[in-house]
């Protein structure tokens, strides 16, 4: 696929490769787009651990993380508000089924898709797994935009896109709930811990989004019709030259010793409220607890 | 014993509660040195509660040239300070700013990560509550300095000592890390009531208020609770997004959580289910929130909750 797009190799002056394929030539912008993607487990299916308590990949019907589904529809309306060639490519890591996740990203309209998979990944932490993307990123090229939802839906940690920061050198704009662009300028609208802001920087960056950047759009028809002929490519580890004892469950920086199931909630007690007596048995069962 | 670091969330050198149960944490692993982000003047005055709440030693790193700039900076100077003290772990707020400095401080010193413990035993093992509740996971870190960030209400706030040493530490901070700017910021209004991530009881209110918060805001009033919404109410504009609860809002582990008008939907329980006392109070007696409740009412909010805080304030008297 990286060779179909057409890259602008830029004047002499323009010493790194990664300089040259984002600037473009004057007067005409070429952009590019890098979604990460993550297949998760289904959170309405019954999650759980296998054995070797990692998350069951395999087992449990997975999908595209919904939090990551926000990050695809910013990146297709920075490319239809755009005046120039935009190109969006999804994203994956994950095991063989993980593709889905690419397919549903192109099904809403990414134009081409990576799937990086490899048995020696399985396992890896939020450390390797950055790695990985980030190794897959320089192959596909440093692009303008690196893009990520939120968090995922299965570990929630909310640091592969601080990480992948990190690992690429770029500047992080994180957590927008309200994305602009302007030519290489970024401006996001957030809820920070503490206040609300407003972070700004200049691309090639990571930017990171939340469900509040507003309703991903559904795959049209045409959209699934037209996903089966984009370009996906699948790398291996040694493609994007990762060494497979780097990553993966054995190496992992941190590790899951137990996971047990949380056995169900005994059953509370439930009071119907008639004529106010829901109240009172509200109160005398605050006041039990000595909340009052 | 080796240092722990606490890195100390403030909001110009008020002390957050969560900070103090990162101190109660530290004591069980080393000890707590606090690490504050601020000018010499403010760090001197956090210094003297971070000292009461068991700080042994607080390193003020000036912001001044740094605090316009978003995350990056601060972990270079923790990266400097980590060589330097070479501590036992490093533990952070699990917010925005904490996780993600804790994840570029992760690839700078070669570190693992543990994000969301909801608690810390000696020898660095956390627990973890995961799938919206329903598994447990005890983690460790098992290369370089464990990285941990906890979630607030993960701890009691302990008095212990006296004030701590304020050490100043300059970092040198690289012309890469200050790229992304915070090119505004409006601290949120201060509502009079707790704050929503730390506090004690949270009463929320969902698609079930209709729109009217009035009785939510009055229990929440009479139970000095904080007040959260789910994204349904948020998604209506009802409240803004600070106040929403779950997987894309704040993550609340309180004492006690009041859900009212809330289904109970996968995304809401994701922010909430480590609550230790759940109750709900909602119309419709199938809603799966009563799954999780320790007390549950079949009933209509808006007269429940009135009477309820009525019965409450005649007995505070």
């Amino acid at each position: 696929m990286s060779s179909s797009r057409i890259i602008w190799i830029g004047p002499p002056a323009c010493v790194l490769p990664t300089e040259c394929i984002r600037r473009g030539p004057p007067g005409h912008t070429t952009m590019n787009i890098v979604v990460c993607v993550k297949y998760v487990p289904d959170a309405t299916a019954d999650r759980r651990f296998e054995s070797d308590n990692t998350v069951d990949r395999v087992g449990v019907d997975g999908l595209l993380s919904e939090l990551d589904e926000y990050a695809v529809e910013q990146a297709l309306q920075i490319k239809e508000k755009a005046d120039g060639d935009v190109t969006v490519t999804a994203l994956c890591v994950g095991p063989e089924k993980a593709v889905d996740a690419v397919r549903k990203a192109l099904q809403m309209g990414a134009d081409q898709g990576v799937h990086v998979t490899d048995e020696a990944i399985a396992g890896s932490d939020y450390i390797a797994t950055s790695l990985v993307l980030a190794k897959a990123i320089e192959k596909i090229g440093i692009p303008d935009l690196v893009m990520c939802g939120m968090a995922s839906t299965d570990a929630s940690g909310s640091v592969v896109p601080a990480m992948l920061a990190e690992r690429l050198d770029l500047p992080q704009v994180t957590f927008a709930a309200v994305v602009e662009t302007q030519g290489d300028q970024v401006r996001v609208k957030r809820d920070g811990d503490i206040a609300t802001e407003v972070i700004g920087g200049t691309m090639p960056l990571v930017l990171s989004v939340t469900d509040q950047t507003g309703e991903a759009r559904y795959p049209s028809f045409k959209g699934i019709m037209a996903a089966k002929k984009k370009p996906l490519e699948t790398y291996s580890l040694s493609d994007i030259g990762v060494d497979p004892a780097q990553v993966g469950l054995s190496v992992a920086w941190s590790s899951v010793e137990d996971a047990t199931a949380r056995p169900p909630r005994t059953a509370g007690e439930i009071v119907k409220d008639e004529d106010g007596s829901g109240a009172s048995a509200l109160t005398e069962f605050l006041v039990s607890k000595k909340f009052i | 014993m080796s240092e722990v670091l606490v890195v100390v969330e403030h909001v110009d050198g008020a002390v957050k509660k969560p900070t103090y149960e990162l101190l109660t944490i530290a004591r069980r692993l080393g000890e707590p040195s606090a690490v504050f982000f601020g000018s010499a003047d403010k760090g001197a005055e956090a210094a003297e509660k971070l000292g009461q709440h068991g700080a042994d030693k607080v390193y003020v790193v000036d912001d001044a040239e740094i605090k316009g700039y978003l995350v990056a900076p601060k972990a270079e100077a923790l990266q400097q300070l980590v060589d330097k003290t070479s501590p036992a772990a490093v533990l952070f707020v699990s917010g925005y700013e904490g996780k993600e400095i804790a994840a570029r401080l992760a690839i700078k010193i070669g570190a693992g990560l543990i994000t969301d413990a909801v608690d810390v035993e000696e020898g660095a093992v956390t627990t973890q509550s995961v799938f919206a509740g329903s598994y447990t996971v005890k983690a460790k870190v098992n290369h370089g300095v464990p990285l941990i960030t906890v979630k607030p209400n993960s701890a009691p706030v302990e008095e212990v000592g006296a004030a701590g040493t304020v050490e100043a530490f300059t970092a040198t901070i690289s012309d890469s890390a200050k790229k992304a700017q915070i090119v505004a910021s409006q601290p949120r209004k201060a509502s009079g009531r707790p704050e929503l991530a730390e506090a004690a009881i949270v009463v929320s209110g969902g698609r079930g208020t209709g729109g009217d918060f009035a009785p939510i805001e009055g229990l929440a009033d009479a139970l000095g609770a904080a007040v959260g919404a789910s994204r349904a109410a948020v998604d209506s504009g009802w409240m803004p997004h600070s106040f929403q609860v779950g997987q894309t809002g704040k993550v609340v582990s309180p004492q006690l959580y009041v859900a009212n008008g809330i289904s109970g939907a996968i995304q809401h329980r994701a922010g909430m289910q480590t609550s230790k006392t759940i109750v709900a109070v909602n119309k419709d007696e199938e809603a799966p929130i009563f799954e999780l409740v320790d007390f549950g009412v079949v009933g209509d909010l808006h007269k429940v909750l009135p009477a309820a805080t009525d019965a409450i304030e005649a007995r505070k008297g």
